[in-house]
């Protein structure tokens, strides 16, 4: 980026809290979260929207963050793994990939979360199918995906009688 | 009371499934992979990679690149005159290429500026003057143009390495033979694929020293290989590997990027990162190796082996890697499943004009695997029997050696035929399913660590120190890398099993050769075994001066002391004892500060010919799978319905990672047998005739989604090893190779066909089903010109594992405490 290069600023709420960001305009909405807000939970694997890990939830819906123009986001609600956890407390999602190994590596674990947490939100009684076919955008290489599924369900299971 | 002998009963952690002590970080975002770093200062670097395959370089011009206002510096060949490589017989590679490029991707400069897309920009304007040479493009091409040489090294033109081996009269055994079974195969390349692509960050620390943050599985060879390549005192330079976002094998060589970034911080004084892109990650690879097989076997009436003849040609791509070792693994492990009296070896690694190969999760051995699994099942299809019985008729023996003079632990071969066989019904359902529904069942063995280093030197291959501190707190300390697989668990569960102490009150602080004692790296399935047995050693150092402290305090003798729950108590009652903590400052007032060490090296193999370096271990493991399969057989589509895998783990130290590591490979496995291949082909003569990679990106190379992956049911059979820590063998590769011949040999069961070449597709299945035959595969094996073989008795034939007909061998030590043996 050099002197030259249009600039775009952007308000967005980012896990609860208001944020005023001024950045590239050709950068994306995952550039922006790691490299301007410091929140590099959300990850990249190719930056073309064919791995997965870098999806966040805007406006309660699952986007991949490599895919949308951050100056597209002006007043957006922005959810990332960051503001998952309820202060201090994880998420029951994350306590049960904690708990029944479904983050290996952990790498592709922030966009598993975050399309989880979407699908959950919008299904809490998702069935194991359903829990497949929401996640099947997201790769993961090292699980096999089965412990992953495992957690989803078992965290709905908890959220469901909490 | 030191060193308690391997069968102890753990007490406390080790065996009970538990969330493992770095989970949290994981599922909160909070793991730093080396992309998530950054600093102050810091500058971004870009490559320029070669656009041909395989050209002389003419010249490069950067003056355009460098005239733009963020460019700091560009780096070129002549900045990086001398070579390193992973492999002390293969120092093949520059960080830029010096005075040519072998294949599309090859770096040739580096760009450094203030921001990435200026980087990105100005890489674009290097141009770079080439002379093209003739490229080949397979291994076939390779043997028959020996002319222009990729590398001026190696056996002979393009071939990269010949071996040849002879364990007993394999021809006279052939002559006696009831049955001789004579099949080719060929196993397509493959690529790691993990989703973190690499990345590091280099800098001059405060005081001029280089350090290096890098994703990589082995931070010692970096190490290394920076200070060879920088021409650096080793002592000034410090690795840190970064938590891998999934390694596999691919991350295990020190790589160009890594050390362009350190040359270029040690010269502008500031950070220097990098961050590989998905195209750019094809290109890296050093993945699994293509491999043409010629598989023969001649067995007894009741198909019992009698003597095996293998042949394996690898594509080995533009660079050596690990591929001579490869070259050995395509043959070194035959032998340790079944019972095989006689063996012939013979295995060619040929340069071609592609992305290096190298080691990915098996290395060398899911290729070979797949033809004698594949093999079995003719076999037992032509003798009318069970191919559960034909295998379990004729397993290898626990404690043995083999023909090669592997020497073979405990085996839990015959546990895992038996628990897939019953959960799959396969005796009741093999051969008798529907047509277009298949079972098919295979085999394999894998090494748990190997047992000569790379670098052959009289030193452990890994070292555990320990602090105690008066909190409580232990700190272990290992040059082990945690690339997802959960070593740091395996540390933390090992040290705190033996100390009696929550695995959470564990720090662990691995993968930094500032500040953690050399482990070689988290590859070859080493580190449980490696690392866990100098945990062991470590620990149990720390418990023995602990217990005479507390001994002697109690009036108790130190043997008679239970360390567990934060306790340390009398085993015959249990009321008598003190906290952890009162023990720790007891322990402290006597010894002074509190802190141990372990260390572990492998035995000397029984394998004393040259080349027999490859293969022994210090156990291996074992696994059986049976696959389900539906086949239609209008389009060829293969959809895998079920999955029983099982797995000689020795013991499970964290049951829920070991299930994890199972999955996975079945996961990668099944990639492997089904859709994975890394694949080639020659863009138009108008264009450029350059070999490109066909399918360089996520969505083109398939992978299994959510939707593909079938459900798995996994057993895990443990009879504790008298090698392993606590009994434990590895579980990261095992379970991974016999997915694919189980998938073929389902294929065979549901349509009739066989299908000798991986990936399994659909279009090969139409194709087989179309054949006269009914079976795609590759034709003749191609005629190699071997040398003459080394001959080596077998044990049972007077052998004593040295070659018969082996010339002796020269061996000095290098500076650095490296072994060089030359024949």
């Amino acid at each position: 980026m050099t002197d030259d290069t249009p600039r775009t600023s952007v308000r967005m709420t980012v896990n609860g809290e208001d944020v005023e960001t001024t950045f590239g305009t050709h950068k994306t909405l995952l550039e922006v979260l790691r490299e301007e807000l410091g929140l590099t939970g959300t990850k990249h694997g190719c930056e073309l929207g064919e791995c997965g890990a870098c999806a966040v939830e805007v406006d309660g819906k699952p986007i991949l963050s490599c895919l949308l123009m951050a100056a597209e986001c002006d007043g957006a609600k922005v959810e990332t793994v960051e503001g998952l956890m309820d202060d201090a407390r994880l998420h029951p999602l994350q306590e049960a990939f904690a708990d029944l190994g479904a983050a290996q590596c952990g790498y592709c674990t922030p966009g598993f979360l975050m399309t989880a947490k979407s699908l959950l939100d919008a299904n809490p009684k998702a069935t194991r199918a359903e829990v497949k076919e929401a996640l099947s955008g997201c790769l993961c290489r090292c699980t096999g995906y089965q412990q992953i599924f495992d957690a989803v369900l078992s965290a709905a299971d908890k959220m469901g009688r909490a | 009371m030191s060193s308690t002998n391997w069968n102890r009963d753990p007490k406390n952690s080790v065996g009970k499934p538990r969330r493992r002590v770095d989970a949290r970080a994981r599922v909160t975002g909070q793991v730093r992979f080396a992309d998530d770093l950054s600093l102050p200062r810091m500058l971004h670097c870009r490559l320029v990679r070669s656009h041909v395959p395989h050209a002389k370089i003419l010249g490069i011009d950067a003056s355009k690149a460098l005239a733009r206002k963020g460019v700091k510096l560009v780096l070129t060949g002549e900045h990086f005159p001398i070579a390193y490589g992973v492999l002390p017989v293969s120092h093949d590679e520059h960080p830029l290429c010096n005075d040519k490029v072998r294949f599309v991707g090859d770096p040739v400069a580096a760009v450094i500026a203030t921001t990435e897309e200026e980087a990105i920009d100005a890489a674009n304007d290097v141009v770079v003057h080439y002379e093209s040479l003739t490229t080949i493009a397979t291994p076939q091409e390779a043997l028959a143009t020996p002319e222009p040489r990729i590398h001026t090294y190696g056996d002979a033109g393009n071939v990269h390495k010949k071996v040849h081996f002879e364990f007993g009269d394999v021809d006279a055994s052939f002559a006696g033979a009831a049955h001789v079974f004579d099949d080719t195969f060929f196993y397509e390349g493959n690529t790691h694929l993990p989703i973190e692509e690499h990345a590091s960050l280099a800098i001059q620390d405060p005081e001029g020293k280089l350090c290096i943050w890098s994703s990589t599985q082995t931070p010692h060879y970096l190490h290394k290989a920076l200070a060879k390549a920088l021409a650096m005192d080793p002592a000034h330079i410090r690795v840190i590997a970064t938590p891998n976002g999934g390694g596999f094998g691919g991350k295990s060589d020190p790589f160009n990027h890594e050390i362009v970034v350190a040359k270029a911080a040690l010269m502008l004084g500031r950070p220097v990162k990098i961050c590989l892109t998905r195209l750019e990650v094809f290109y890296c690879h050093r993945g699994r190796h293509p491999i043409e097989m010629r598989m023969r076997t001649a067995t007894d009436k009741d198909g019992n082996v009698l003597a095996l003849d293998l042949q394996t040609l690898l594509d080995g791509g533009s660079y050596g890697s690990y591929g001579v070792a490869s070259t050995f693994y395509s043959g070194a492990l035959q032998t340790v499943t079944y019972t095989i009296p006689r063996y012939r070896f013979r295995g060619c690694r040929a340069f071609t004009n592609k992305p290096p190969c190298g080691p990915k999760r098996g290395h060398g051995t899911p290729q070979p695997r797949f033809a004698q699994e594949v093999q079995l099942d003719r076999i037992a299809v032509k003798l009318g029997k069970n191919p559960a019985d034909l295998r379990l008729q004729q397993l290898a023996q626990p404690g043995s050696l083999t023909a090669n003079f592997m020497r073979i632990g405990t085996i839990g071969l015959g546990a895992c035929i038996d628990k897939v066989v019953e959960g799959s019904r396969f005796r009741e359902r093999w051969g008798k399913l529907p047509f277009g529904r298949g079972l098919g069942l295979a085999c394999s063995s894998y090494l748990c660590g190997a047992g000569l280093a790379i670098n052959w030197a009289e030193l452990p291959h890994s070292g555990v120190q320990l602090r105690l501190d008066r909190s409580g707190e232990v700190t272990a300390f290992c040059g082990a890398t945690e690339i997802g697989q959960g070593s740091d668990d395996v540390l933390a569960n090992i040290v705190a099993e033996i100390l009696g102490i929550p695995p959470f009150d564990v720090r662990v602080v691995t993968g930094d050769t500032g500040l953690t004692p050399v482990d070689l790296g988290s590859y070859s399935s080493r580190v449980t075994l490696m690392m866990g047995n100098a945990a062991i050693q470590a620990s149990e150092r720390a418990r023995d001066l602990i217990a005479k402290s507390v001994g002697e305090k109690l009036g108790v003798p130190p043997s008679r002391l239970v360390f567990a729950n934060k306790r340390v108590f009398d085993a015959q009652d249990p009321n008598v004892g003190m906290t952890w903590l009162e023990a720790l400052h007891r322990a402290e007032s006597d010894h002074g500060t509190l802190g141990t060490v372990g260390s572990y090296r492998p035995a000397a193999p029984a394998a004393k010919y040259k080349g027999g370096g490859v293969g022994p271990s210090p156990t291996y493991s074992y696994s059986a799978a049976v696959i389900e399969t539906q086949v239609d057989p209008d389009t060829g589509w293969i959809h895998v319905e079920h999955v029983w895998v099982a797995h000689d783990i020795g013991r499970s130290l964290n049951p829920t990672l070991v299930e994890g590591q199972v999955i996975g490979s079945v996961y990668m496995g099944l990639g492997e047998a089904l859709m994975e291949e890394q694949v080639f082909g020659r863009l138009p003569p108008r264009l450029s005739n350059a070999l490109v990679h066909k399918i360089p990106s996520i969505l083109e190379y398939k992978s299994l989604t959510t939707k593909d992956m079938p459900d798995v049911t996994t057993y895990l059979i443990e009879d504790p090893d008298s090698a392993g820590p606590f009994g434990a063998k590895e579980v990261g590769q095992g379970p991974l190779l016999p997915m694919m011949p189980a998938l073929a040999n389902s294929v065979f069961d549901a349509v009739g066909v066989r299908v000798d070449e991986i990936p399994v597709t659909p279009e090969k299945v139409i194709r087989a089903l179309e054949a006269k035959t009914k079976r795609y595969g590759p034709g003749e094996f191609p005629t190699v010109d071997w040398p003459e073989p080394l001959k080596v008795a077998p044990p049972w034939e007077g052998g004593d594992g040295t070659a018969q007909n082996e010339k002796p061998r020269k061996s000095k030590i290098a500076k650095d405490g490296t072994r060089i043996v030359t024949p």
